[in-house]
This record gives structure tokens, sequence and C-alpha cells, in this order.
């Protein structure tokens, strides 16, 4: 228990501790670029607490968008990477092309998808599939090819059903690195959720964080900035916890070890 | 060989797939060129200094950002990765600044810094910091005690041991951290380019195209572009770390 206790403030001392600090220079300094953190969360407050509705019109809907992007991105991501991992042949062909295509920085395509699917919902979430795919795909076909021989002799002899090999054999063995791949790309969401709205709409979180600088309003600007940071660490928090539940069969996880 | 053919030829196939949907009428006129306009628009932009002047500004300031992050995060994941005190003290911070966009300090960033490059260099420092950092740190972890135990055997110190044993054993992780930054700071900095923050560069080439002319030709140009930037430094690096530190 008392281990626990100085865990706890080794890990929280110094964090409040440059908080402190910030709030004192906030307050000599007086500086607009720089508001103390308690005018930050008052603003923060104001804003979110104080008027639902900036919740239920910004907040929520970046939310849905970013999840929703995340999740077909993922669907398409490992079903994709399964079967390239899975045939050599295959991953031939596509190999010099999915590197091409992961290295275009997704917002040089925002301009496209405006054309193609017009301002709103459906051009952001095609920003964000677009740009969280590769991580997902990448490593769900490092993971189909490391299902070891043992394994693939095995499941041919017994002859099990096609859907069950994938489902049951490859699917298990790929999930470490599938996770790991689900993870980067959760953080990348975030962030293309952020330049989606910055310039495809009139609401979420980004737009808003435009409109407060446009209006010279650096509180909110600031609180904007820390509610992305917050989101940021609840959605990495969330998937991991899943992850480890997921994963518990899996001898411990390097992760686990360093934590 | 067989295995490059095969390649190219999956790049072929996806090219005439996109040439027949740039010129089907289910997709509206001009929103997706087919490459056919796009290349000849590439040959076009790649000889005109112009467009090249674009290029360079955006793969200089990569460069630089590239080298600043380096420079900040190598240093600091020694130093968290051997001193556990050090580690735990600073952990909530990191994993409080971590997790924030580099793109939401768009806003932030230009108020203060302007419309610069020191804006697009500033927040692409700040993106590619993290892979760096993470990897010199978990490269430290996995350092073999043995080494370490050998090495002092023989009466290292510890800078000795920092410098002679752990940095070389952790180079590898430590350039595939490089490659990782150097593909997310190529983003950021078109992204900051796009979002308006520069004069020149990619992003803003591809902006100008867009906006003004509404060239979609121009627009995929700048992205092809950028793509073959992100490929070539992608494979630079894994060759280099291939190449060096093959050990």
């Amino acid at each position: 228990m008392g281990g626990l206790v100085t865990r706890f403030l080794q890990r929280w001392t110094v964090f409040a501790g440059l908080v402190a600090v910030w709030q004192l220079l906030g307050w000599f300094a007086d500086d607009p670029f720089f508001p103390p953190p308690s005018k930050i969360l008052t603003a923060a407050w104001e804003w979110w607490v104080l008027e639902p509705s900036n919740v239920t019109e910004h907040v929520v809907p970046s939310i849905v968008r970013l999840l929703g992007g995340w999740a077909i991105a993922s669907v398409i991501g490992v079903s994709l990477g399964l079967l390239l991992g899975r045939s050599e042949r295959a991953m031939e062909y596509a190999g010099p092309l999915l590197v091409f295509l992961r290295s275009i920085p997704p917002p040089a395509l925002v301009p496209v998808f405006l054309l193609l699917f017009k301002a709103g919902t459906s051009m952001q979430l095609a920003t964000i599939v677009f740009g969280v795919v590769w991580p997902v795909l990448l490593n769900s076909v490092d993971g189909a090819r490391s299902v070891d021989v043992t394994k693939v002799d095995t499941s041919a002899v017994f002859r099990i059903p096609r859907w069950q090999w994938v489902l049951g054999v490859v699917l298990p063995a790929a999930s470490p690195k599938i996770f790991a791949g689900l993870r980067v790309s959760l953080s990348l969401s975030l962030v293309l959720m952020v330049i989606s709205e910055l310039v495809g709409t009139d609401n979420g979180i980004g737009s808003q964080l435009m409109q407060a600088q446009r209006e010279f309003d650096y509180t909110r600007m600031w609180a904007g900035i820390v509610l992305l940071g917050v989101l940021g660490y609840g959605l990495n928090t969330a998937l991991l916890a899943v992850e480890r539940r997921v994963l518990a069969w899996q001898p411990r996880s390097r992760d686990e070890q360093h934590a | 060989m067989r295995a490059f053919t095969r390649g190219l030829l999956g790049i072929a196939g996806f090219l005439v797939l996109w040439e027949l949907l740039g010129r089907s009428p289910l997709i509206p006129a001009h929103a997706l060129p087919p490459p056919s306009d796009v290349f000849g628009e590439l040959v076009t932009q790649l000889t005109s200094p112009e467009f090249l002047r674009h290029v360079v500004a955006t793969v200089l300031a990569l460069l630089i950002a590239i080298v600043i992050a380096i420079a900040i995060a190598v240093p600091s994941g020694l130093v968290l990765g051997s001193v556990p005190a050090v580690r735990h003290a600073t952990r909530a911070v990191i994993e409080f600044l971590r997790p924030i966009p580099s793109v939401a300090l768009i806003p932030l960033a230009l108020v203060m810094l302007g419309f610069g490059p020191e804006t697009k260099i500033t927040l692409a420092v700040y993106a590619a910091l993290w892979p760096i950092l993470f990897n010199t740190i978990y490269a430290l972890d996995e350092l073999d005690p043995l080494l370490v135990d050998t090495a002092r055997v023989f009466g290292t110190g510890r800078t000795g041991v920092l410098f002679r044993v752990a940095l070389p054993s952790a180079l590898p992780f430590v350039l595939t951290g490089i490659r990782l930054a150097a593909t997310t700071a190529l983003v950021v900095m078109v992204s900051v380019e796009l979002m308006a923050g520069s004069q020149v560069g990619l992003g803003y080439f591809i902006m100008e195209a867009r906006s003004g002319p509404g060239r979609m030709d121009q627009v995929l140009v700048g992205t092809v572009v950028a793509g073959a930037i992100g490929v070539l430094l992608n494979n630079g690096l894994e060759r280099v770390r291939r190449r060096w530190v093959a050990w």
C-alpha cells in the first residue's frame, strides 16, 4: 500500500508542480497567449458544462466520427491484412502499391475527398479511414504471417473449415500485432478528425478551435487543446484495457512489464 | 526480380482502375482526373522552377524538423531510459502531452509564431519527438544486462557504459523511431502548409491549386510528389538501418 502511495506521488508530483508553476507564471505575466490553468478550466466549465448544447453539437459528433472512421478502417484493415498476409503472391502484387499509398499524407487528399463526397460527415470519414487504415493493415499482414508452422500443419491435417481456420487460428495468432496497429491508428484518428474539421465543416472540436482562434479567444483555444489531450489519453487507456482483456491468454506483453 | 514485376503489375492495375474511375460518369467531372492527365501535369510541373521551389521548401523544413527532433528526443530518451526516478516523475506529464495532436496546436502556433516556416517546423518537431523518444526509452529497456556488467567489470564508468554500450545497442531501435517520426513529420508539415501557415511548400501548392482555379490534376500532382517524398524517406532510412546498424 505504501509503495502504491509513493508511486502515485512520484507520478503526479512533477505534473502538479508544473501546473502550479504555469498558474503562477500565468498570474504574474498575464500573457494573453498563455492563460493560467485556472482560467482554462473555467473556460472549459462555461463552455461545455454550462452549455451542454456545445457538447451535443460539437464534441459528440467529433467523437462519433473519430470512432466511426476508426472502426471502418479497422474492419477493412484487418480483413484485407489477414488475406494479404496469408498469400505471399497477393502481397507481392500489392506490396509496392501499399507502400506508396501509405506514404501519401492524408490531408493532401482532403481537396479530392471534398469534391468526391462534398463537405460533411462522409468526407471526414473518408479522410480518417484513408489515413488510419495503413497501420492496421500492415500490422495485420505481419501478424497473419507469424502463424507458426505447427499450427498451420495441424489445421491442414484436421482439414478444419476455412472460416474456422481464419477466425480460430490466424486471427488469434495475429491479434497482438493487430492491437498494436489499432492503437497507433486510434491516436492517428484523433489527428485526422481535427484536420478534417479544420476545413470541412462548422461543427466539431476542430472547427471550434479554429473559431476560438479567429475570435482571439485564446483561453477557449487552450480549453480545446486540453480537451483533445484528455480525449487522446482516455481513448488510449480504454483500448489498452480492452487489449489486456482480449489478450489475457497471451504471455505477458512487453507494455505491461514496463508499466 | 519476379516479385518486382508483380509489384509493378499491382501498381499498373491500380492506375488502370483509377483511369477507368476517373473517366466514368459515376464520378463528378473534374473531381478525380485520370492518371494520364495527372502524369502529363506532373511532367510539366517537375520542369517548372516554381513547383520545385515548393518541393525544396517542404523537404528542407522537414529535414530541419527531423534533425531538431533527434537532437531533443535522443538525449532525453537516454536520460529517461537510464534513470528510473526521472522517468517515473515525468511519466504523467509525458502521457498528457503525447496524445495532444500536433494539429490541435496549429491555431496556437499560428498566433504565436506567425505564418513563416517556424510554425510548420515547430509543429513537425512536436509530432516527431514522440516516436524517437519512446523508441529510445524502449531500446534502453531491452539492453542486455550482461553487456553492461561485462563493460563494468572491465572498468567502464557510467557515462562510458551509456555511450559505448547502451547507445550502440539502442541505435537500431532509435533509427526505427526516426523512420516513423519522419513519416509523421511529413504529414504534419503538409497539413500545416495546407491549413495556412506558410507561403511556400507542397501543401501550399495543393491548397492554391484547389482554391484558385480548382485544378484537381495539380492537387493530385502535389499529392503524388508528397507520397514519393514519403517513400524515399522511408526506404532511405530503412536502408541506412540495414546497412550500418545491422548488429
